[in-house]
């Protein structure tokens, strides 16, 4: 059947771009903010019910794990990361799935690669000599990751710092005390601040919803830090006691979606922390496509922040290609 | 497509489940079916068959036994024959069977689900995470009930033999719904699946008896309306299950009309769906996918009204085309679908035109622009908005996927456009709000209220309607009781027929004359003359004339029903209140208790003592039901998901009574007690022979501070009266005492609104024996259930 969902206009090139006008931000609108309701219940009932209404098998699974691959934010946030460590993961990320598997999936030609490498500052530069001439960007979390109690000008040299080493992305946190008490405004003109000391890389708002608790909270701050000029806003730093889950994440997509209704500006997602399996992914991927549409599937508007995940997809790719189940040395290490 | 294209488009493509095992199923019986009946598959006598296709594709399935009057009697003989033996089980031998049953449901849940899929034409998603989920836990739950048979329900005995109709919306879900409970509590089943889908019923009549259900206990008669028909009307069924279009139960109530066969019937709906301007817009969006676009809105309780307040409307009804936008139609056997087909060409047809007309009256249609899949029976999902009241696709129930919408104002509005329907099955309310919401839930006129969302369900939560929605509860224990009746009532005799005395002139003479005591009507608190100013003589069995009474009609009736219209403070009431009252009634009645007893003595010749005892008895009837009042209460359900489900009684509304011949006091006290006790308002019409207890108590009610309105008492002839009530739309129910002909005649004229009825067919109630003549058995007759589901979570 064919697809009339299929409405986008934008050119999707394999690999990070960022191919929508930007999302500027717009005035604090605290009487839209406090407008949120989410019903936790019904919530739950759609992100139930969402992997019986739609599968993808077969050539469209391998399709659609492919793209997750492309859209994922390859990361290591590790006390114990070191230069090499960053190298081999930029390695991986430049060739994240086998030659011969993208060969034999008619793939092979089409420049592969993850979405980003997403490293502390202290590994930027690092990333971005390793990954010289392969068009993946690097993303450096920031802002006094995790916890995001670090002075706020601090926050902001740190910001200004990781630029200048070269990271196209910035994952910041923002201050949770300011959701937990209602402070809208604080919310509003941190991330403002942090927005601005971003300059021409693009920013990600990490919630930390499992410190935020609840959905009406997450809606609220969703739509906060799109207001102050967000380019994606993302669940969490994946050292929250619970991180990306499809419930928060259907309420940050209507946030998204609204917002877009609003100012008919598109605002990216990345869900991070806990999404390991291939089968998880995709039931994100569904999320998107059902929640927000077409183009919210490409890397310029999703990505997954991940570790382990490649692995899974990469078993499943290879039994999609040979029709047996595989294992996880039989791939290359990040 | 190759990996590159789907890579490129992010399309789903087809998921296609298989259908290996369903297609070998239909391949052992070479495509053909017969009844299953006593254990094993039967042909039609007449060897007659009718056909069953896919609706997806139109292709053939399989050739179905047409069911004839021969087959019906072998299947009622056989469950006649088997129920004595399995009513005899013990209620844990009965639970290990439907424990089985349960079990074997899972064991084969996705042959069963396939089948479905392919002989309904609805989604493998629905029948596979719903329907049979489902099924297995009403087999499960009942198991729990036939376990607790004999100690929670041992003063109730098995109805008998049960035939049960079930429609092909959810073939197998209503088979469950109708063949758990009757099982469970030792009846016997003749059951007949709709002609549309009659393949999971055959397989799994199939399974069960493979499994050790001894034969005769479940049989599957096939056919068309025909054969529901002569199952409806045999002889020697106790009582009939029906679910369906409300044109057919109306049909069915004319049609077993005095055959004291006991009736459940869940009939059709245009349930509102409320979008309050405080709900979670898009919790409510997504909820109208579940409500109207579940099984391609072919649910007797689909939200299909959509009433939204007026401030939201724009923005609701914008997200929700966008979100029809995004709905896939395909193949049944697609995992990757919202819906699938529609049963049949001729329904599909019937929606098509529906939408037409609402169209032509004014609606404005949105269609998403989504492919449908080629050939087969489908229709788009299709919203109809600036829909009016006055239109056609307002009042009637489609019974496809469309979405009716319409505006309010205030929630006085919102409950006031969502009530005024005929039907009153279901309803969805969506607020955020929740004093709002819950206000919203109690005065909606629906059987099942879900807030904040749509189409839950649960053995343990009673399912039915109120109004021409159908009469009857489905699930927990309130269900539990449309399949069984009182022990007490075993052995009633058919009373004898009222003397009628010849009347006798007294000569006059010269002392004192009684001074003369003209009993009018009470009607809205006060003493009325009756419309027709005639009057009727009551005599005593002597045929001495001991008063006279007015002579009501249809018009007394009529300004009776206005009054208790307008009493509806009282089914507000507090139950503390209405206890008050009735106590306040014992109070007053008892202070006249001589008086009384020498009327009733007058009237029937009863000796005092007897009259005394009856006054006495009725004193404390009041009372037994003053004590009820506060304490008939609802249940909280706890169903499978995070949040209550509340069952709550509610009164039934404006009920009529006709009280029997006898136990003129007694007789009446013990029918509106109960009633007035949980709220209705009641219009009774008392002995029509000795009516002068009831006319007496006119002033014991106005001393008792019973509000106007309240309990309207109309003197007469009871058939007359009991027509004009019967036949009367704006009557609830009608309860009706007397004789075998005045019950017939209450069923048969109950059909214009669908009333509840409660009638003894003739077999009289010894008015004096409690466990016969009060409590539970009549407070549960006087109240619907109403489930009001809530789930919560932040």
């Amino acid at each position: 059947m064919e697809d009339l969902a299929l409405k986008s206009t934008a050119v999707h090139p394999a690999g990070a771009g960022h191919n929508w006008p930007r999302n500027d931000g717009i005035e604090l609108d605290l009487s839209w903010v406090l407008d949120q309701r989410v019903n936790f219940s019904a919530a739950e009932r759609r992100v139930q019910t969402l992997p019986g209404r739609r599968t993808v098998k077969k050539d469209a699974q391998a399709a659609w794990l492919l793209k997750a691959v492309t859209c994922i934010d390859l990361t290591t946030l590790s006390g114990d990361d070191t230069t090499e460590r960053v190298k081999r993961l930029c390695a991986k990320a430049r060739q994240p799935v086998r030659q011969d598997i993208l060969d034999a999936l008619g793939m092979g030609d089409r420049g592969i690669t993850t979405g980003a490498i997403c490293v502390y500052h202290r590994f930027v530069s690092t990333a971005v000599d390793a990954l010289e001439g392969s068009g993946i960007p690097v993303a450096a979390v920031s802002t006094g990751f995790p916890a995001g109690l670090v002075p706020h000008d601090v926050k902001l040299r740190e910001i200004e710092a990781s630029v200048a080493d070269g990271a196209r992305e910035i994952d910041i946190v923002i201050t949770r005390e300011h959701v937990l008490t209602g402070n809208w405004q604080a919310l509003y003109d941190e991330m403002r601040d942090f927005r601005a000391a971003c300059g021409d890389a693009h920013v990600k708002a990490i919630l930390a919803t499992g410190d935020l608790k609840t959905l009406r909270n997450v809606a609220r701050a969703s739509l906060v830090c799109m207001m102050a000029g967000a380019d994606f806003i993302k669940t969490s730093t994946g050292k929250e006691g619970v991180n990306a889950t499809l419930l928060v994440t259907l309420a940050m997509l209507r946030m998204i979606r609204a917002y877009e209704e609003r100012t008919g500006l598109k605002v990216g997602y990345k869900p991070a922390g806990g999404i390991s399996a291939a089968k998880d992914v995709l039931n994100y991927q569904f999320l998107m496509k059902e929640e927000l549409g077409r183009d919210w599937l490409e890397p310029d508007l999703f990505r997954v922040g991940a570790s382990s995940l490649l692995g899974d997809i990469e078993r499943q790719l290879e039994h999609h290609v040979s029709g047996a189940y595989s294992a996880l040395n039989r791939h290359p290490i990040g | 497509m190759s990996v590159a294209t789907f890579f490129d488009d992010m399309s789903y493509g087809v998921a296609p489940e298989a259908d290996t095992e369903a297609r070998a199923w239909l391949d052992r019986h070479e495509g053909k079916f017969g009844h299953f009946i006593n254990g094993a598959f039967v042909a039609a006598v007449s060897g007659k068959t009718f056909d069953t296709f896919e609706p997806a594709t139109g292709a053939l399935l399989a050739g179905i036994a047409r069911g004839g009057r021969e087959d019906v009697d072998a299947a009622v003989a056989a469950a006649r024959k088997a129920q004595g033996p399995w009513a005899k089980l013990s209620g844990h031998a009965r639970a290990r069977h439907l424990y089985a049953l349960a079990r074997l449901i899972q064991r084969h849940a996705r042959l069963i689900a396939v089948v479905e899929a392919l002989d309904n034409g609805k989604p493998i998603r629905e029948t596979r995470d719903i329907d049979v989920p489902l099924a297995a836990r009403h087999f499960y739950h009942h198991a729990g009930w036939a376990q607790l048979q004999e100690t929670e329900f041992a003063d109730q005995v098995p109805v008998g033999v049960v035939g049960q109709v079930i429609p092909w919306n959810f073939p197998f879900l209503m088979l469950a719904w109708k063949v758990a409970p009757a099982l469970a509590l030792g009846n016997t089943v003749i059951l007949k699946p709709a002609e549309y889908t009659p393949l999971t019923a055959l397989l799994f009549a199939e399974m069960a008896a493979a499994s050790g259900l001894p034969p005769g206990v479940l049989n599957v008669v096939t056919g068309e309306g025909e054969t529901g028909a002569l199952i409806v009307e045999h002889e020697d069924i106790d009582k009939i299950a029906f679910t369906g279009s409300t044109e057919i139960g109306r049909l069915i109530r004319e049609k077993t009309a005095g055959s004291g066969k006991s009736l459940t019937l869940e009939l059709g709906g245009k349930s509102p769906f409320i979008v309050f301007d405080d709900a979670d817009i898009d919790a409510a969006v997504e909820g109208v996918v579940d409500a109207i676009w579940f099984n391609q809105g072919q649910v007797c309780c689909a939200g299909s009204r959509l009433l939204v307040q007026e401030g939201v409307a724009p923005v609701f009804h914008e997200r929700l085309k966008r979100r029809m936008d995004t709905l896939r139609v395909g193949h049944p056997l697609d995992k990757s679908i919202d819906m699938a087909a529609i049963v049949a060409p001729v329904q599909l047809q019937r929606i098509a035109e529906l939408v037409a007309k609402g169209v032509a009256e004014g609606a404005s249609m949105h269609q998403p622009r989504i492919e449908l899949p080629k050939g087969g029976s489908f229709y788009r999902p299709t919203l109809l908005t600036g829909v009016q009241p006055t239109s056609v696709v307002a009042t009637e129930e489609i019974f496809g996927p469309v979405a009716v919408s319409m505006t309010f104002r205030t929630p006085d509005e919102a409950i006031q456009l969502a009530n005024h329907s005929r039907y009153g099955l279901a309803a969805s309310v969506w607020s955020e709000t929740i004093g709002l919401a819950l206000h919203v839930a109690a005065k909606l006129a629906a059987g099942v209220v879900w807030v904040n969302a749509t189409n839950l369900f649960d053995a343990a939560a009673g399912f039915g309607g109120k109004r021409e929605s159908g009469f009857g509860r489905e699930g927990g224990r309130e269900g539990c009781y449309e399949y069984l009746k009182p022990k007490a009532w075993i052995g009633r005799k058919l009373r004898a027929e009222p003397a009628t005395p010849a009347p006798k002139t007294a000569a006059g003479d010269f002392v004192l004359p009684v001074l003369d005591r003209t009993a009018k009507l009470f009607i809205g608190g006060k003493q009325a003359r009756p419309d027709g100013n005639y009057s009727r003589p009551v005599l005593s069995p002597k045929g001495k004339v001991v008063g006279e009474v007015g002579e009501g009609n249809r018009k007394d009736i009529r300004n009776a029903v206005v009054a208790a219209q307008g009493a509806s403070g009282w089914s507000s009431a507090t139950a503390h209140n209405r206890a008050q009252i009735l106590y306040y009634i014992a109070e007053n009645l008892s202070s006249r208790g001589a008086e009384f007893a020498d009327r009733i003595a007058a009237m029937t010749g009863a000796s005092a003592a007897s009259a005394r005892t009856e006054v006495e008895a009725s004193i404390a009837r009041l009372f037994s039901y003053g004590a009820w009042a506060d304490k008939y209460e609802g249940v909280v359900h706890q169903p499978p998901l995070r949040g209550v489900a509340l069952a709550m009684p509610e009164p039934q509304g404006v009920v009529g009574v006709i009280c029997p011949p006898e136990a003129p006091l007694l007789g009446l006290v013990s029918l509106v007690a109960p009633l007035i006790a949980v709220g209705n308002r009641v219009i009774a019409v008392p002995s029509e022979t000795h009516p002068l207890a009831a006319t007496d108590f006119y002033s014991v009610l106005e001393t008792s501070d019973v509000p106007p309105g309240v309990i309207n008492i109309v003197t007469g002839s009871a058939t007359e009266l009991a027509k004009a009530l019967a036949a009367h739309n704006d009557v609830d129910a009608l309860w009706a005492f007397g004789s075998p002909e005045l019950s017939t005649l209450v069923e048969r004229l109950s059909i214009g609104n669908l009333k509840r009825t409660f009638v003894d067919y003739g077999r009289s109630i010894d008015w004096m024996d409690r466990s016969a003549a009060e409590g539970q058995v009549f407070l549960r007759r006087a109240v619907d259930v109403k489930n009001i589901w809530i789930p919560y979570g932040e």
